[in-house]
């Protein structure tokens, strides 16, 4: 199915190289991260170097080159979670899941990010799971909330 | 869906639309912005939806559920017409008392404002303290509409302005109109917006470009994503009257890729302004011909700088250019390309609209119209507020924003994200105003103010801000790359009481060589933070050199 | 083609339309540093260090020369306090991470900079790109590239591309202010594509 849809998308687009953060963006969004011998097949059928599919893929925050875990947990390090206790969050997720931000757990559970700024800032400091916001967030509420992705 | 192919049927059709619309009939907004979302608005929507249908009540109450309201501390918000009854935290169980409220001419009290010192109660959204205050000429709409319908948008008067330049203006018209209003870029500048459509406008390659930058990279700021989410139709519509006058017949919206409900609603927008005949060709019979293409931020700062921008349209690393030639001259493929923010195009409807000595009536001096201003921090009314250029911060953070949070002192106003500027609380009475903000050192940029209290760390604040910004720091250049870095390493020691005596002396050279030397927009303006410090609060860092010096 | 005459340091200098600050100076034989410029390839802007202070209609600026464009009655200053401060901070940044590279070392004596001033951090590349643009822009090959961002920027080989191409080219090294172009492609290839032509062969 995916492989499917990785080569779709990756067909609409040979021999289109300004389609390239394109066509990354919708195979992140399809695997969930960015295969070294997906990019060269982009790199080949969009008629791009792989020097330069390799420099927006590891340039941009969006695109991992590793698996992700089931779920992506965000920690907003935007200015006001930051100064409305954002650190501390961090730092009970960071406990809560053993990871370091940009770390995947080894039962590929959960990656941990530092999120940037969403634009939530009246709620935060926030914790956004798999997309979905918790907002207003106390360490001791981290472990409640975590729970709730298996 | 109807297409238009002349003013006149527009024309036509919008007064069916009205005629069949009933104000006085009872209607509930609920708000789905980010904030609200966030503290499941939709939960809330969705029981009025069930409400409704269980007491059948369609045809008598209308339900709408709509972009950012404003006051994002309080909710979920609900705003009940037609009298504008707002009501604050709104959970599922307060539905049905809500519903009987609204329909009976009610107000249902346990859930309207109550004043924090009077403890007096109040309903209708104009005396709230919070809305009071404010001129809310672009959000104001927002409680009004159904982002996803367009019809709902043509109710209020929208496109009306297009109709006006398309029918009525040439192009040379809208740009006077746009240059005698004064209207200046809201995405950080304050570049008057005239002069540069100017620029695109006369630059000799007949390609041309217009771009809304809806990116918001700016921490702490979230104005633009209101506004683009809850109206994007506002947004697209001042675009098509500046492509119109700029004599481009390609537009781009970028924007960010990790707001769905963004997203969806700009799709949704384009694809109805198209259906309708306002973008396409031929638009209204008029003979000009625009479409807009969306594009999405990959997740870094740096592509909300112009040229970087630009690059990461055409599909190429989102570096900056080297060359010094404006992109409004030599932009996306090397054509002149008109970039504005959203607000700045939200704003072009209402002049070409009302006209341009009604908006140069509003504001300072030098600084028209009004600016959507993003409050957070230790504030206790956090949210997207609308005042006047010219509004002072005392009149923002203290009769707006209800002052500091937990009975704290003000400490600092901090504007501008991470490239911005801190002031002392001895500035509160400083107006937002391009460059009276500028000259103080704290520009406004796009309009997020953070207001912090009197615990506020702030070697923190500079640490935490130089370590976002090294980040976001596209590496290409050495002062921008080095220099960050180097900032970074020395605030970090002094937060940590590692500082050195000379440490002050070294981060002013850092700041002006980086200032100096950088190649964009972000590397000039990334030691801002740095440079406030240093002029507002160097006896705190000072301070703390010397606390750190003492320990063992 | 049509010239312009602008003045640099005082001299007067023709140049071409179209030519760059940079090109203008060094035709007259005036010197302006540089660490990314390399005259095959296009202006990059990366190094900063050809910056200069500009006089035009009356206003000053500092830019940098390399991309820079000449116009006509452009007043140009090479070394003022103000330039030599600029560049004397971006040596010694510089020498933070290639501390001994022999170009860094005799800037920094023009310059009066201390190689010591900011903590040492040696990744030996100065990032000025002259081995991935050489790569792309001449030979066309595109075997070298930079990831990351920020800090983290770095060159690096491409494996499924360098395992071909470059065993018998190698003229990145030549560019290459640090040696480090040369230390990163045998990296690459003792670990990536040992058995490549000129390659060690497999580990024994």
């Amino acid at each position: 199915m995916c492989e499917q849809a990785v080569a779709a998308i990756i067909e609409n687009h040979r021999g289109q190289p300004e389609a390239l953060i394109h066509v990354l963006t919708a195979i992140q969004h399809e695997l969930r991260w960015l295969p070294r011998e997906v990019l060269a097949r982009v790199a080949e059928a969009l008629g791009v170097p792989l020097s330069q599919a390799l420099q927006i893929a590891s340039f941009y925050k969006v695109f991992s080159l590793t698996p992700k875990g089931r779920h992506e947990v965000h920690v907003c390090t935007g200015m006001t979670c930051h100064l409305c206790g954002g650190d501390r969050l961090l730092a009970k997720v960071e406990e809560a899941t053993g990871l370091k931000p940009g770390e995947t757990d080894a039962a590929g559970r959960f990656t941990l990010e530092r999120g940037s700024c969403l634009g939530s800032c009246s709620i935060g400091p926030e914790l956004i799971v798999d997309g979905r916001h918790h907002g207003r967030m106390t360490p001791e509420q981290v472990e409640v909330v975590l729970a709730q992705y298996p | 869906m109807p297409k238009f192919n002349t003013a006149a049927e527009l024309e036509q059709y919008c007064a069916h639309l009205l005629a069949a619309r009933d104000p006085a009939r009872p209607c509930i907004a609920v708000c789905a912005g980010a904030a609200c979302d966030g503290l499941d608005s939709a939960a809330v929507a969705q029981a009025f939806t069930d409400e409704i249908a269980r007491q059948n009540l369609a045809g008598r109450l209308d339900l709408r559920v709509t972009g950012c309201h404003g006051f994002c501390e309080k909710g979920p918000n609900v705003i009940a017409g037609p009298q504008d009854i707002c009501y604050f935290e709104v959970t599922p169980g307060d539905v049905p008392e809500i519903i009987r409220a609204t329909l009976a001419g009610e107000v249902y009290e346990a859930k309207i404002y109550r004043d924090p010192e009077t403890r007096e109660k109040i309903a209708p959204m104009s005396e709230i303290p919070y809305y009071k205050h404010q001129v809310r000429l672009l959000i104001g709409d927002n409680p009004r509409l159904d982002p996803l319908k367009i019809d709902d948008y043509l109710a209020v008067g929208g496109y009306a302005a297009l109709v006006k330049a398309l029918t009525t203006m040439t192009p040379d018209d809208v740009l006077a109109e746009v240059k005698r209003a004064d209207l200046r870029g809201r995405g950080g500048g304050g570049f008057p917006a005239g002069a540069k459509w100017e620029t695109t406008k006369n630059a000799p390659e007949k390609t041309k470009y217009v771009i809304a930058n809806g990116h918001e990279g700016e921490s702490a700021a979230f104005m633009d994503r209101a506004m683009l989410t809850g109206n994007p139709h506002k947004v697209i519509e001042g675009l098509i009257i500046g492509a119109y006058a700029i004599g481009a017949h390609q537009g781009f919206i970028y924007t960010r890729h990790d707001a769905p409900r963004l997203v969806e609603h700009v799709k949704a927008a384009l694809a109805q302004a198209e259906a309708y005949g306002f973008l396409g060709e031929n638009i209204l019979g008029s003979g000009f011909d625009f479409k807009v293409e969306l594009h999405f931020d990959v997740g870094i700062f740096v592509s909300g700088e112009s040229s970087a921008l630009m690059r990461s349209i055409e599909g190429n690393a989102p570096e900056p250019r080297p060359k010094y030639i404006r992109t409004s001259v030599s932009g996306i493929w090397d054509k002149p390309s008109n970039l504005n923010n959203v607000e700045t195009w939200a704003n072009v409807p209402q002049i070409i609209a009302r006209g341009a000595e009604w908006f140069a009536g509003i504001g300072s001096e030098k600084s028209k119209g009004t600016k959507l201003v993003s409050l957070s921090g230790h504030i206790v009314n956090s949210g997207i507020v609308e005042v006047p250029m010219g509004t002072t911060l005392r009149t923002l953070i203290f009769a707006i924003g209800g002052g500091v949070r937990d009975g704290k002192a003000l400490k600092a106003v901090h504007f501008g994200g991470a490239m911005g500027g801190s002031l002392p609380v001895e500035y509160i009475d400083a107006r937002l105003d391009f460059d009276e903000m500028s000259a103080l050192g704290a520009p406004i940029g796009a309009g997020g103010l953070l207001v912090m209290n009197e615990d506020t760390d702030m070697v923190d604040i500079a640490r935490y801000l130089m370590d976002f910004l090294v980040r976001e720091s596209c590496g290409k250049c050495v002062p921008c790359r080095e220099g960050m870095f180097q900032m970074l390493k020395i605030l970090t020691g002094i937060a940590e009481g590692r500082g050195r005596k000379f440490d002050l002396e070294r981060l002013a050279e850092l700041a002006e060589v980086t200032s100096l030397g950088s190649l964009c927009a972000l590397g000039k303006t990334s030691a801002a933070p740095v440079k406030s410090m240093l002029q507002y609060f160097r006896d705190e860092y000072t301070a703390r050199i010397d606390a750190g010096s003492q320990t063992p | 083609m049509s010239q312009v005459t602008l003045k640099i340091n005082d001299r007067e200098v023709v140049a071409a339309t179209g030519m760059s600050v940079l090109q203008a100076a060094r035709q007259a034989d005036i010197f302006i540093p540089t660490l990314c410029h390399h005259d095959r390839l296009e202006a990059y802007g990366g190094c900063r260090l050809c910056i200069v202070e500009v006089e035009s209609r009356g206003r000053i600026n500092h830019v940098v020369s390399c991309t820079y464009p000449v116009e006509q009655g452009l007043t140009v200053r090479t070394r003022t306090e103000t330039v030599d401060r600029i560049r004397r901070v971006l040596v010694e940044e510089l020498m933070a991470h290639a501390p001994d590279s022999p170009e860094l070392k005799t800037l920094a004596e023009e310059y009066g900079a201390d190689r010591n001033r900011f903590g040492k951090e040696p990744i030996f590349c100065v990032m000025c790109g002259l081995c991935v643009r050489y790569c792309a822009e001449i030979k066309g090959e595109h075997a070298v590239g930079f990831i990351e961002n920020g800090p983290r920027r770095e060159i690096s080989f491409v494996p499924e591309r360098a395992a071909k191409v470059c065993w018998d080219c190698q003229e990145c090294f030549t560019v290459c202010p640090t040696s480090y172009a040369q230390a990163a492609y045998l990296l690459a290839r003792g670990l990536a594509f040992p058995d490549a032509p000129g390659g060690a062969g497999p580990a024994k």
